[in-house]
């Protein structure tokens, strides 16, 4: 029973928190902004260190909710971008997750262990392959009405030549490096904790641009096949992804991630610091993108296709960047998970689980930020936290019993209120700025000179 | 949206026809087929017998997938809806089969009559039973489903009962992995009848429990000849109910359009029932089968050959009878060729390669007719 309101006053707490949070972000003055994250970054700190009685107030199996909320906060606003805002039903997301997870514990695994060329190559690699994609898309962009199958080999032979240009390059300036980490007895100025910080915050930062690379070349072909097909290619990736996963070692060349016995001795660097500082950038770009013009072509996409086309709106693109951001999240949400426990496994990514982001952004409101944040954070603390532990008690039953009762609550959600918990509310920093006449002649003014007649 | 196109702007004034660059994605496509048509040739000149063996038992996996997909392109071709519960409706056939054989003995039940009777006959009559009863059982199933789950949320949009449709699924699975309802184990299945195996060297010989048939000879089990020929005869009279009788007349004028249909007098709502029965009860059968063939049964069993079998029929046209059949029978053949010579784990990966692709080239699938926009 004390558990039970213990939850229930962390779940409260925790609402209130992301309340707070959003309130300050939105606040005008940069000072309240600035000092007022800080704060809210404080509170929750605070209450990892100070201890009462024996625990902390927030104790190690809370903090690791908070961790997992994070990063599930920041797939599920990815998800929510891909399917709420443009209404491209994507089942994939875990995919991208899992890709990000991967592709930055190897990296710092590899650093850990006193291999640069992770880094290196994986750093040139999304560099280049970026450069190829972006350089092709102004291209190709010169031809009116090119095949999508071409577009794909073209960028396809890109991205290969890219890769393997980044591998050998890559692999002959970290081998050069390796002198400077020193022995595990005499460490080198790159075995120290700051260079294993920046890496870290490298390689999330890697892991995000590589996913959404995958993201690009994937759905650059398959967006274009409609809404229902998407979302069973898009399931299909995610099952190759974990295919892939569970073979990291025999069908992939990465013996260190162990395939289906899953990557151990991946360094712990998450810390609610950099837990924190991701899930703030992911909403900051998340927010500027939906408010600003794009995001309203992105919106409109998913309104009327046809409509927005007329508009002058080129929808595969808006479709495409969309996806694209969407999957840049989820692969940072990734990095941050995988630095969390240290230990990755193909299970935490199988596509059964996949529907969890789904599940969270029906629950908080399809195309609300708020709504997914909400249902982020009050899904992790009271499903996986709370009824874990309560149904942990009744019996050994109890991981299936949580999806007996994810299906129902989706099922009378959809049934009762589909439009989720909050609709479309949105809190301070994430409300649209609203358009007052002074606000209006501020643009004006600001815009180059141009002054819009209206007719 | 001035912002928004700024890209677009920057670029020269006279933009080129991409069209007559669609011969790179067309040579992509082929330099793949020679891919795979080499990787084949190459196997089947150094071990023909293999590659029989390989093919037997992808017709014994396709003719399975057709089973489902059948059901799967019904009614996705009347209500417009992926049915992601299917597949759990093959995993509910497999189950209540193995309740009966295991728990009410079913396939022996002849012998309640007449202890005498030849054995044949009560296998026969036994196994029959057991089928039906799934099927049955299947039918009912599934038309609670779409009464509970689909019906209410007809008009809202496509998506909201897709989201529905998985979390039934979900449901049932993680439903039947509870302790007291299945427990999520692998049970190894009952049989109602026996599996014989029989090989082809220099005549056809049985294969004698425990011994290995001789090198060089091809194998295939009576299960194999009952899927095919129950799969075939399934399709046929399918075909024919669909074509010639007034509720395949009925389901064909519901799946052109709905509201027109309603207006000619007919009960769409038992259309769809039945449409869903009709399904489910294919989809119980081939749970049965495969359940025979593979007997090894678990709750998350229907989730894999489900999809695949959705991709088949999406490949083959959806809506389309023969399209389903058709596409099911190249994706059992590409799994079975993709285990066999490229590589075991990937077999799940090909189905949805081989859709992305098939989709690409013919969006309508294989056997699909270009139609109008539906809302």
């Amino acid at each position: 029973m004390e558990f039970f309101f213990g939850s229930f006053v962390k779940i409260v707490a925790v609402v209130a928190w992301v309340y707070g949070l959003l309130r300050v972000m939105g606040n005008s003055s940069k000072l309240v902004k600035i000092v007022g994250i800080v704060a809210m970054f404080g509170i929750v700190q605070v209450a990892i260190l100070v201890k009462i009685g024996d625990d902390a107030i927030l104790n190690s199996f809370d903090t690791g909710l908070l961790f997992q909320a994070c990063t599930m906060v920041m797939v599920a606003l990815g998800l929510n971008l891909i399917y709420g805002f443009n209404g491209q039903f994507s089942l994939g997301q875990y995919g991208f997750y899992g890709i990000g997870a991967y592709t930055a514990a190897d990296i710092t695994y590899r650093w850990t262990n006193g291999q640069a060329s992770g880094l290196i190559v994986a750093g040139i690699g999304v560099v280049l392959i970026g450069a190829v994609i972006l350089g092709l898309n102004r291209f190709l962009s010169r031809f009116r009405g090119l095949p999508v199958l071409s577009a794909f080999t073209l960028y396809l032979i890109g991205v290969i030549v890219a890769g393997v240009v980044a591998y050998y390059v890559g692999a002959t300036i970290g081998d050069a490096l390796t002198p400077l980490f020193g022995s595990t007895d005499a460490p080198g100025i790159l075995r120290s904790d700051i260079a294993l910080q920046l890496v870290f915050v490298l390689a999330v930062l890697i892991a995000g641009i590589f996913a959404a690379e995958v993201a690009f070349l994937f759905g650059l072909p398959v967006l274009t096949l409609g809404s229902d097909y998407f979302g069973i290619a898009s399931l299909g990736f995610t099952i190759v992804v974990n295919t892939l996963m569970v073979n990291t070692d025999t069908i992939l060349p990465f013996p260190e991630m162990k395939g289906g016995q899953g990557m151990i001795g991946i360094p712990k660097v998450t810390t609610w610091f950099w837990a924190f500082a991701f899930l703030l950038l992911v909403i900051i770009v998340m927010r500027n993108v939906i408010h600003s013009s794009t995001g309203r072509a992105i919106m409109s996409v998913r309104e009327d296709e046809t409509a927005s086309k007329a508009m002058g709106i080129n929808i595969a693109n808006y479709k495409l960047l969309s996806f694209v951001i969407g999957s840049l999240f989820a692969g940072i949400g990734g990095g941050v998970y995988a630095h969390y426990i240290g230990f990755l496994s193909p299970g935490t990514f199988d596509f059964i689980v996949g529907f969890n982001p789904l599940i969270i952004i029906v629950f908080g409101g399809l195309g609300s930020m708020t709504g997914t944040i909400v249902a982020g954070f009050f899904w992790m603390f009271f499903l996986e936290g709370m009824l874990r532990v309560l149904l942990g008690q009744m019996g050994t039953d109890a991981p299936t019993w949580r999806y007996v009762l994810y299906p129902i609550t989706l099922l009378l959600m959809m049934l009762l209120r589909p439009k989720g918990l909050l609709g479309k509310v949105e809190w301070g920093f994430l409300r649209p700025e609203e358009v007052t006449p002074r606000r209006t002649a501020e643009m004006l003014n600001s815009a180059t000179g141009v002054m819009p007649t209206v007719k | 949206m001035q912002k928004a196109n700024s890209t677009q702007r920057s670029l020269p004034a006279v933009r080129t026809s991409g069209a007559r660059l669609a011969w790179i994605g067309r040579g992509f496509l082929i330099i793949l087929a020679l891919m795979a048509l080499i990787v084949l040739v190459r196997n089947f000149i150094n071990n023909p017998l293999l590659f029989a063996q390989i093919v037997i038992s992808g017709l014994q996996l396709g003719f399975v997938y057709a089973l489902i997909a059948l059901g799967y392109t019904m009614v996705y071709g009347i209500v417009r809806l992926i049915n992601f519960a299917h597949g759990d409706v093959f995993m509910a056939g497999a189950f209540v089969s193995y309740f009966a054989v295991t728990r009410f003995q079913l396939h022996v039940w002849p012998t309640l009559i007449d202890p005498n009777l030849p054995p044949i006959v009560i296998t026969v009559v036994g196994s029959i039973t057991v089928i039906l009863l799934s099927m049955a059982v299947c039918a009912l199933l599934a038309v609670t489903i779409e009464r509970v789950a689909y019906k209410p949320l007809r008009n809202a949009p496509r998506i909201a009962a897709l989201i529905t449709a998985i979390g039934v699924s979900f449901f049932i699975e993680y439903f039947g992995a509870l302790n007291f309802v299945f427990s999520p184990r692998f049970i190894p299945y009952q049989r109602p009848f026996e599996v014989v195996t029989w090989y082809i060297r220099d005549g056809i010989h049985l294969v004698i429990d425990g011994k290995a048939p001789p090198d060089g000879s091809i194998t295939f089990s009576n299960i194999a000849i009952i899927i095919m020929v129950v799969s075939i005869l399934m399709q046929l009279s399918l075909q024919f109910l669909v074509r010639r009788t007034r509720i395949g007349k009925a389901m064909r004028a519901t799946a052109f359009d709905k509201q027109a249909a309603q207006l000619m007098g007919i009960n769409v709502d038992r259309i769809i029932s039945i449409t869903f029965a009709l399904g489910a009860a294919l989809a119980g059968l081939g749970g049965v089968l495969y359940a025979i063939a593979y007997p090894s049964i678990n709750t998350l069993l229907g989730v894999l050959p489900g999809l695949k079998a959705f991709v088949a029929a999406v490949m083959g046209g959806i809506g389309s009878i023969p399209g389903a059949f058709i596409g099911a029978l190249i994706m059992g053949q590409a799994e079975s060729l993709t285990a066999g010579y490229i590589s075991t784990p990937m077999r799940d990966a090909i189905a949805f390669t081989i859709l992305i692709v098939v989709l690409l080239v013919r969006p309508t699938g294989i056997f699909g007719e270009p139609e109008k926009e539906k809302a």
